[in-house]
């Protein structure tokens, strides 16, 4: 049967098919939907993890007795979960284990990119590449045979344009029965103390010696043989861009790009006039190929920083002569300067903008920050953010975030900085997913340091960004069965917090109320924001809005950061097919004026 | 007559439904015998951002990024988002925007502001003067919900591609819920019918 899967959704079918048994994952783009889709068969456990190293944690016991696991997660999940990763490879499994890492090379969603092809060489464990979602079908369910018969973990690298992009995948398998947990005891081989670990490291080697024999007759180490003048050598989706640009070479396509094929590598470069790797990231290919002595060029001329595409290796290809010039240049387009960027924004009844609205009026934010995000003074108030929605408040005009780094790091940075004694006030904001996923120890450390700063919990009960998945606080699992809940305001007063206030997130008194007295309390306090976030809210009530007559257009309801509410000649004005009702208000309650009204529910009908 | 090939771009803002209208496309595609790939770029957001879709139809398709300068329809369902995307449109490509404008929080905040429809056709006239502003907002609207805007749009494309109405009419119906189904089926035969109206 033929479908129209995402690389994303094949690796998900193609490892229920494969016999997984158990799944687990922390949401991050471009990973999300692999886990999402897996959960949706019932005769599987699926699992959103607390966090990627839980989830890698998780999966390993579940290899070790002796089912199928997959664990997927983004390219940075892969840090987070790097401790039990890299003692995996030591330990090896029982059921195959397989983890998928979601590369995000142009960082269209991710604190940085990173190449995760390292990761392989430096766990020594084998990787696979797929190129399109029919090889990412095909390939995972070969990643666990792997597996199990190299007593492996196998990585299973994707990238955004892989997970990303959909193509026509026959659906050729049923699902394979999956194993019957059953762990043997085995203590020289899954107890890690350093006696046991000194004699797992020969066995390592051995595994990557046999792993490298095993790949040159891998099916999905392929040549293709074209003209002899130039062979390519591609993995991933680089491959098809590559293909596209020089529909006439010879190819060695990787799909197992650790460890390397080396008589296979040698036969291709033997009989071709020119050698060239075509990769994104990282000069991964190339290097091993220049270790093993042979005459290779690639990132002389293609970029190693950003998502490649067909036009760039074609510009890089004729940059460097590998194709001629075109004769006549097609005219090229320019835009006019001014014409607006459209950087992603809080919603309209975000319950993040009631808050984000009262730090970014505070501490003479506003007034000290350019017009690139920038002052030459300390402000009175410093925000340290974390990662989630939230992150869009950087952008204008509430621009709260003064540092972003990565999952929980927010806390810790608050701390820090108070500890290195900074004269402003320091405030850590989190979302309720983030704080769970590695916020908590931040906060422990707090207690434990008597840090005078003030954490903010904004708590919209899921996790939003990657698409609303459920997480340990919102009392629903992965597979939408009704489960424990943790509660936060306990958790943070558990640990030792005694300053811990719950606000509405549309309340926008008590927001203010709230801010001011935690953030003057020179003791540690915690303020947990409550608002469900409002993509999921499906009630809509009728709209506001402005009354031409009493706006002075003193322009404050625009600092919002609403996307509802617009200006044009002079007007200031409500798109109320944007503006959400009464969930929100936030506008209403900050308006100087009055001016802004929900309309009566008659005529907003019309 | 069949596709040699044809590259879609289907642009706009998140929210007005482009990826459910590349997705049907695609499906379309499939379902009259071609290799198809399609991808969305969303960034980050949930709302409010620049969203773009790809969607290719050939016999064999490698990349499912258009090269830019490639693209047959740009499919705009929004005017900024149209010119932006120009450049990707190939010289004598056609160029279907909604004549709907939602503008960025930077022109609000008066930091910047939106051109008018001449500066965006004066942009889209650099590759192609077969422009076409159709007022698919104001239909969605007239049909009695905004959303089917998407539906609309693929319903004006729908008679340029050598594909059989009956395709079209059974992917629609097998991807929208039942309740929905029928003011989409509306919004595509109206914007077939708007796309007959001109000599495309």
């Amino acid at each position: 049967m033929k479908k129209l899967l995402s690389g994303n959704e094949a690796i998900a079918l193609g490892a229920y098919h494969a016999g997984v048994s158990v799944a687990t994952a922390y949401p991050g783009t471009p990973s999300t939907e692999i886990l999402a889709s897996i959960s949706q068969f019932n005769d599987i456990y699926a699992e959103w993890s607390t966090n990627e190293k839980v989830a890698m944690e998780v999966g390993l016991g579940a290899a070790y007795a002796g089912v199928r696991s997959m664990i997927s997660m983004k390219h940075v999940g892969l840090n987070v979960a790097s401790d039990p990763f890299m003692s995996a490879a030591i330990t090896g499994i029982n059921g195959g284990m397989v983890i998928v890492s979601a590369d995000d090379p142009g960082v269209h969603s991710s604190q940085d990119e990173q190449d995760n092809r390292l990761y392989a060489k430096f766990a020594k464990v084998p990787m696979l590449e797929p190129s399109d979602s029919q090889e990412a079908y095909d390939l995972i369910a070969i990643a666990f045979d792997l597996s199990e018969q190299f007593d492996t973990p196998v990585l299973f690298r994707s990238t955004t344009r892989i997970s990303h992009s959909k193509s026509v995948v026959d659906v050729n398998k049923n699902r394979t029965a999956p194993k019957q947990p059953l762990f043997k005891p085995d203590m020289p081989k899954y107890v890690m103390l350093p006696a046991y670990a000194r004699m797992r490291r020969p066995l390592v080697e051995e595994r990557l010696m046999k792993l490298a024999a095993y790949a040159e007759t891998f099916p999905y180490n392929q040549i293709m043989w074209g003209e002899r003048k130039l062979g390519i050598v591609s993995s991933g989706i680089a491959y098809q861009y590559a293909r596209e640009v020089f529909p006439e070479a010879s190819f060695l396509k990787l799909g197992m790009i650790y460890p390397l094929p080396h008589k296979l590598i040698r036969q291709f470069a033997e009989q071709v006039d020119r050698l060239i790797v075509i990769e994104e990231l990282e000069p991964f290919l190339q290097e091993h190929i220049q270790a093993m002595g042979i005459k290779v060029s690639g990132k002389e001329f293609i970029p190693r920083i950003g998502e490649l595409n067909t036009l760039i290796v074609k510009n890089a290809a004729t940059g460097t002569g590998l194709l001629a010039k075109p004769q006549q240049q097609k005219p090229t387009v320019s835009l006019p300067p001014w014409l607006p960027a459209r950087p992603p924004l809080l919603c309209p009844g975000c319950p993040h903008s009631g808050m984000y609205f009262v730090l970014s009026t505070m501490g003479q934010r506003a007034k000290l920050l350019d017009a690139d995000g920038r002052a030459q003074k300390e402000p009175g108030l410093i925000v340290n953010g974390d990662i989630g929605c939230y992150a869009l408040g950087t952008n204008p005009p509430l621009r709260v975030h003064d540092t972003t780094t990565c999952m929980g790091a927010g806390i810790g940075h608050a701390q820090g900085m108070e500890k290195a004694g900074v004269g402003a006030k320091v405030v850590a904001v989190i979302g309720d997913s983030t704080f769970l996923h590695s916020g908590i120890t931040g906060a422990v450390n707090a207690v434990y340091t008597q840090a005078g700063i003030t954490i903010i919990i904004l708590d919209n009960n899921t996790t939003a960004m990657t698409g609303h998945q459920e997480h340990p606080g919102t009392g629903i699992s992965a597979q939408g069965k009704k489960t424990k809940a943790v509660d936060l305001e306990q958790l943070v007063k558990g640990i030792g917090v005694s300053d811990v206030k719950v606000v509405d997130a549309f309340n926008m008194k008590a927001l203010r109320a709230a801010a001011k007295s935690s953030i003057d309390n020179p003791e540690l306090s915690v303020i947990i924001v409550r608002g469900a976030c409002v993509v999921q809210v499906k009630r809509r009530t009728a709209p506001s809005a402005i009354d031409a007559e009493k706006c002075d257009k003193c322009g404050v309801c625009l600092m919002i950061g609403c996307g509802a509410i617009q200006k044009d000649n002079d007007r200031i004005y409500i798109d109320t097919t944007l503006c959400v009702g009464d969930i929100c208000t936030i506008c209403q309650q900050i308006c100087p004026k009055g001016a802004i009204s929900s309309m009566p529910t008659a005529e907003a009908k019309k | 007559m069949t596709i040699k090939k044809q590259d879609v771009l289907i642009i706009g803002v998140g929210g007005q439904g482009i990826i459910l209208a590349s997705d049907i496309l695609g499906e379309v595609a499939i379902a009259a015998g071609y290799d198809v790939k399609k991808t969305d770029t969303i960034g980050m957001a949930q709302r409010g951002g620049s969203v773009v879709s790809h969607v290719r139809i050939a016999s064999h398709v490698w990349s499912p990024l258009i090269k830019e300068g490639d693209v047959d329809i740009l499919l705009a369902f929004e005017k900024l988002e149209a010119a932006r995307w120009t450049p990707y449109l190939k010289s004598d490509g056609l160029a279907v925007i909604n004549n709907h404008a939602i503008p960025p929080l930077s022109v609000s905040l008066g930091t910047s502001q939106y051109p008018t429809n001449q500066e965006v056709a004066n942009i889209l006239r650099q590759r192609t003067d077969k422009i076409y502003f159709i007022d698919g907002t104001d239909k969605a609207k007239e049909l009695g919900d905004i959303r089917t805007l998407n539906i609309l749009m693929l319903g004006y494309i729908s008679s340029l591609l050598p594909i059989k109405l009956e395709i079209w009419q059974d992917c629609i119906s097998k991807t929208m819920p039942p309740k929905i189904l029928d003011i989409n089926v509306r919004a595509f035969e109206q914007g077939r019918k708007e796309s007959t109206r001109v000599n495309l």
